[in-house]
């Protein structure tokens, strides 16, 4: 096996994806991300283990090279769960960029030893790409909640004037407001 | 302007709570994880005290003078009052068991989500006024004073608690959270701290006799349009009637049934069932509401709007009661009402006019579940039906925590849809029947501006639906609860948007072939039926 990058951070992928998912979950308060670290089960542990297949996924991407239709399932199922929750819109996407300082970190002698910067920066090119998806989807699921809303609350006014017998459409009848997820 | 981090920066963002215990950790509001305040003018609908429009977000709740009294004496009355209450407060011992099993914990992270550490909340004060190590030691024995703060975290989290009784289940004590939350609701409406959303319904349920506030001529008018669509699609008319004195069974269902889809197509769907077994039943404009949002405020309100079924069932002379499809208000009725209401002994035990089936387990509320009366006839295979017509679908089923965990009906739901449809597939183990994951969104948690709370909480359900849509093709998830069919709706647009939502009593109708029925080309959507697409 030659000395490219692609082929040592395949030798470090257990040790890399580790460290990733751990950052990750050091997100989370303390106590939770040791439950989301132990606890195994897909169906109980829903976060922890879509973070885990999911960068799973988006490291593959980076070592076959990126489909971003591929990518992106990856990537939405650990946005979407992030931009519910208890977070700023950078801290939901910036997961993407630890993957930077750990690659720099867990291969810096064998980046040193065979003068692979070049290939590293082509590389970091790309997980900065990563990034601006990430910011899509972000922006896809807040939307989404965003309609959800809207549309339960204008089909409540709606309600409103048919109980006042204001209008007599059917409720079926009434448009939503257009889907934002148009994937 | 504010200047933003720079790429260095934000890679080294340090995102670990504050380092403070958490009883010195206050609440913040953060915009989408709760509901707005009571509006004066519900509580005072219902002579609720401390009456006022108030905010949650604002440092001045409006709190009524020497607050602090009246909540201790209310704690300490249902201390002395409900046993269960005062076991709840002193037997915990810590153990976790029920830590991870809360919905709201697994899909928010937030600690004081654990289901332990949301009963602390109120267990701590608990321990400050009424036990001896609290008073003498404070803080080294658990305990806490009672003060705006302490009162602000107890609103922010027993509205962040939908009462499933998931860690009960998980619990070696069998402490049931859900009883902690009710107690803590009823300590908050004391203050006048109730939401909008559950004060708006209780006010409108305790005037007009159901949550939307819905009148006779609203409930006809809804009515008959869902009788107008039947008959397009059927080509039979129906004619139900209303309050109708000396009908043998009065059917109460909740009033979402009414007014928003999917639930319409699921009274569509008893509607025709009823019409094609001749039943002698009758809807009442009055008690018009199944479900109870009185139940999400107190005990005490909780039993003032439940009163009107047993009334109404009096007043028109009907033998027994049908309860459509609900959760909550399926617990209330099998589990609170006789003592509330009842003794229902104007009643008698609901015997299928079908089947002869005797209803034992109903001998002393009186009434029974759709449900179980619609398992019983096509045991009895009273019902002709083609489940063919729902070829289309790939179903999957949401036991309801009311239902399933709260009153043990797994099995009939799944028996029906067994006989409606040729294509069920079950949940992982661990998310079904007694396990159930809660919608997110019951309780009266079901408003909009909650939306990223509701999202959380529905999280651990859907992600065990998302699993079964991309294992089998799932496209359809049924379920027997009103609050279910309008919150699933929502989680199920946000994170498996292929997953439609219906009612059981839908599908039933979808495969009930009626006498006298024209060729039908759609089902109660108005979508075409399997092998129809090209008509």
């Amino acid at each position: 096996m030659g000395t490219n990058l692609k082929n040592i951070l395949s030798e470090k992928r257990p040790a890399i994806l580790d460290r990733w998912v751990d950052h990750i979950l050091d997100t989370y308060p303390s106590d939770t991300a040791s439950f989301m670290r132990d606890k195994k089960s897909r169906f109980a542990n829903p976060v922890g283990h879509s973070i885990s297949a999911g960068v799973e996924g988006i490291f593959e991407a980076l070592l076959q090279g990126i489909v971003q239709e591929q990518v992106s399932v990856f990537l939405d199922n650990i946005i979407r769960i992030r931009a519910i929750q208890d977070f700023t819109p950078s801290q939901a996407i910036s997961f993407v960029f630890f993957l930077k300082k750990i690659i720099r970190d867990e291969l810096a002698g064998e980046i040193r030893e065979n003068s692979l910067a070049d290939e590293l920066m082509l590389l970091e090119d790309q997980i900065d790409s990563l990034g601006l998806l990430a910011f899509d989807i972000f922006m896809r699921c807040r939307e989404k909640l965003y309609d959800i809303k809207a549309n339960e609350t204008r089909s409540m006014t709606f309600r409103l004037l048919q109980k006042a017998n204001l209008i007599c459409e059917k409720p079926g009848e009434e448009p939503d407001v257009p889907d934002s997820n148009s994937e | 302007m504010a200047k933003g981090p720079n790429k260095e920066e934000l890679s080294k963002l340090d995102y670990t709570l504050p380092s403070t215990e958490w009883m010195d950790t206050p609440v913040e509001f953060k915009p989408g994880t709760f509901c707005w305040g009571a509006k004066g003018k519900n509580l005072q609908t219902v002579e609720f005290p401390n009456a006022r429009d108030w905010t949650p977000v604002e440092d001045d709740w409006k709190l009524p003078q020497e607050w602090e009294g009246t909540v201790l004496e209310a704690m300490a009355d249902r201390l002395s009052k409900y046993r269960s209450f005062k076991l709840f407060m002193d037997i915990c011992v810590r153990c976790g068991a029920c830590a991870d099993k809360c919905h709201f914990y697994i899909g928010s992270g937030d600690p004081k989500n654990m289901p332990v550490l949301r009963a602390e909340l109120m267990r701590s004060v608990y321990r400050k006024y009424f036990t001896t190590p609290g008073k003498i030691l404070g803080r080294l024995a658990g305990a806490r004073e009672l003060n705006v703060d302490v009162l602000k975290e107890w609103w922010y989290y027993f509205f962040q608690c939908t009462e499933c009784r998931r860690c009960s289940v998980f619990c070696p004590y069998g402490i049931d959270q859900a009883e902690i939350t009710m107690m803590g609701r009823e300590f908050l409406n004391l203050l006048g701290l109730n939401t909008d959303w559950i004060s708006g319904p209780v006010a409108n349920c305790y005037m007009k006799g159901n949550h939307l506030g819905l009148e006779p001529h609203a409930i006809m008018n809804s009515i008959e349009g869902m009788i107008d669509d039947i008959e397009t699609i059927t080509g039979i008319r129906i004619n139900p009637s209303f309050n109708r004195k000396g009908a043998e069974i009065l059917f109460v269902t909740p009033s979402g049934d009414l007014f928003a889809d999917p639930g319409t197509f699921t009274a569509m769907g008893y509607m025709m069932l009823f019409h094609e077994l001749g039943l002698d039943y009758t809807w009442s404009t009055y008690a018009s509401e199944g479900g109870n949002f009185g139940f999400f405020t107190s005990n005490e309100m909780a039993k003032r709007l439940n009163a009107k079924i047993y009334a109404e069932a009096k007043r028109l002379g009907v033998k027994y009661i049908i309860g459509g499809e609900c959760g909550h208000m399926w617990r209330v009725l099998t589990q609170y009402m006789d003592t509330w209401n009842g003794p229902a002994d104007f009643l008698e035990v609901p015997v299928s006019p079908i089947t002869g089936t005797r209803f034992e387990n109903s001998k002393s509320i009186k009434m029974i579940h759709v449900a179980e009366f619609t398992a019983d006839l096509i045991k009895h295979g009273k019902l002709k039906l083609d489940p063919s017509r729902n070829d289309n679908l790939k179903l999957t089923y949401h036991d309801s925590c009311n239902v399933a965990r709260g009153m043990g009906m797994m099995e009939e739901p799944r028996y029906i849809i067994k006989n409606v449809c040729n294509n069920f597939y079950e949940m992982p183990e661990d998310t079904i029947r007694e396990k159930t994951f809660c919608c997110g969104s019951g309780t009266g948690l079901n408003a909009s501006e909650n939306m990223e709370l509701r999202m959380r909480g529905g999280l651990p359900r859907a992600n065990a639906v998302k699993y079964v849509h991309e294992k089998h093709g799932v496209n359809m998830l049924a379920n027997i609860c009103a609050i279910d069919r309008a919150t699933l709706k929502a989680s199920m647009e946000y994170w498996v948007p292929q997953v439609s939502v219906t009612g059981l009593h839908e599908l039933v109708a979808n495969a009930l072939i009626m006498t006298g029925e024209k060729e039908r080309e759609t089902n109660l959507r108005g979508e075409p039926l399997p092998g129809k697409e090209g008509n």
